[in-house]
């Protein structure tokens, strides 16, 4: 690893003080699961900036009527052992609890998931659905970002130099909602996905009509990808609809823009994108009826 | 050149300063400037948990976290675990079941398993193998550290 220094900011401003300071080589330190993991593959950087000393960046937070702030430099295991989000963000438990291992969940985090911006990244997908948005700092104060807006190819993201993220806000689920995220692995632990796929729903006052529907895709395109032709094929349907679910699954499929690599075909991935979004989609209906 | 870091932590219930680079992980500090040389590396890339040790009680891959982290944390390493009266009852139940050969992973599996242990009094098999999928061993098959683990569950709980 080459030499570089170290800061750790305690604050927001702190943060983009240095940021602006620096010449633009900078890695930003979360849990250093991909960061540090690249520094030892020969990425130089000449200042790290940790990011756990900034109390935005370390909160897990829910309020009724703002919804769930999850930091960015919050490890996957505090997410998901986090009682409100086991009871109200179920989708969050999906994909925050099967990344790595106990020792990377206890370190990764969904900020650096995003950042990183691996097509494969599994939290993308359920942050999608679930109408999350990215909040980022920068020098002219702060913006927010859709989450299906974040990202723009392979490791590239909108961040801007002199930006960072700071936190990922999800919105409170609304009444008779349910969401799900699934991947395909073939092993059965510490994998990368072939495909994932999430989808959210909200059913009317009787549970069996879908009033809005979301749906996001991972692994099987550059970036993930948040489907709105699935989303808008379950619209008004009857949640036991097969031909609205096909339909779904169809835009997908459609959607879906692989490549072929030692962990799939385009083919594969392709159907996968089919099948793994009629699951979420089940899975999501399944959860709102139980909500 | 960026210069040194002064660091404070707890090391195995002991107040520990130390000067570091920035770029030195804390494996390498544990390894080569403490001399706690019972913590492994491995794969060096967060893969195979042989350089396990837990910070604040959770455990994490030592090869992905830098030395400057360590400031103000709560670290156990492998040379942590037995007590003044003896081997922890994991070390002893590997032992027993001879849940290891090189040896090389199980320092880290002994560190994650008492992570699980900590917390979980009574994990079944499954839960045993999920909690330690990021402990790689190319010796043993796995059979016996579960079953050596298992063991040391339920003589921790009489």
């Amino acid at each position: 690893m080459n030499a570089f220094d170290y800061a750790a900011p305690q604050s927001v401003d702190e943060a983009i003080s240095l940021l602006s300071a620096g010449n633009g080589n900078i890695g930003m330190l979360a849990g250093g699961t991909d960061l540090i993991a690249q520094l030892k593959e020969g990425r130089k950087i000449d200042l790290m900036i940790d990011l756990k000393q900034i109390p935005e960046a370390t909160a897990l937070s829910f309020d009724e009527d703002s919804g769930l702030s999850i930091g960015a430099a919050t490890p996957c295991s505090k997410i998901y052992s986090y009682d409100v989000v086991q009871s109200r963000y179920p989708a969050l438990v999906d994909c925050t609890s099967l990344i790595g291992s106990i020792q990377i969940q206890n370190r990764g985090t969904v900020g650096g998931n995003f950042c990183n911006a691996s097509p494969a990244a599994d939290t993308p997908p359920a942050v999608i659905v679930l109408g999350g948005t990215c909040r980022i700092a920068g020098p002219n104060g702060t913006r927010e970002v859709a989450a299906e807006d974040f990202f723009t190819g392979p490791g590239q993201s909108v961040l801007q130099s002199g930006e960072f993220l700071v936190s990922i806000q999800v919105p409170t689920p609304a009444a008779n909602s349910g969401a799900f995220f699934l991947r395909f692995i073939p092993r059965n632990e510490m994998d990368i996905a072939v495909a994932n796929a999430a989808a959210s729903v909200v059913l009317d006052s009787d549970k069996t009509t879908i009033q809005e529907a979301r749906v996001a895709i991972g692994a099987v395109a550059p970036t993930p990808l948040l489907i709105a032709d699935a989303g808008a094929a379950l619209v008004g349907k009857a949640v036991d609809d097969e031909d609205a679910i096909e339909a779904a699954c169809a835009a997908s499929r459609a959607a879906a823009r692989p490549i072929s690599d030692m962990r799939g075909t385009i083919e594969q991935r392709i159907h996968l994108s089919g099948v793994l979004t009629r699951r979420a989609i089940q899975g999501a209906i399944q959860r709102a009826k139980e909500s | 050149m960026p210069g040194k870091v002064h660091v404070t932590t707890t090391i195995n219930g002991e107040s520990v300063e130390f000067l570091c680079e920035p770029r030195q992980t804390i494996l390498e500090v544990l390894r080569d400037q403490l001399d706690l040389t019972g913590t492994k590396e491995g794969c060096s890339n967060g893969n195979c948990g042989a350089c396990s040790i837990l910070v604040n009680g959770e455990v994490i891959d030592s090869c992905l976290m830098m030395g400057v982290e360590a400031e103000g944390q709560e670290i156990t390493t492998i040379e942590g675990v037995a007590s003044a009266d003896g081997l922890h009852p994991l070390q002893q139940k590997f032992l027993e079941h001879a849940a290891l050969q090189c040896g090389i992973c199980t320092p880290g599996f002994i560190v994650a398993a008492k992570a699980l242990l900590d917390q979980e009094s009574d994990p079944s098999e499954e839960r045993i193998r999920l909690y330690l999928a990021g402990n790689l061993c190319r010796c043993t098959g796995y059979d016996k550290i579960v079953r050596a683990v298992q063991d040391a569950a339920s003589e921790m709980a009489e």
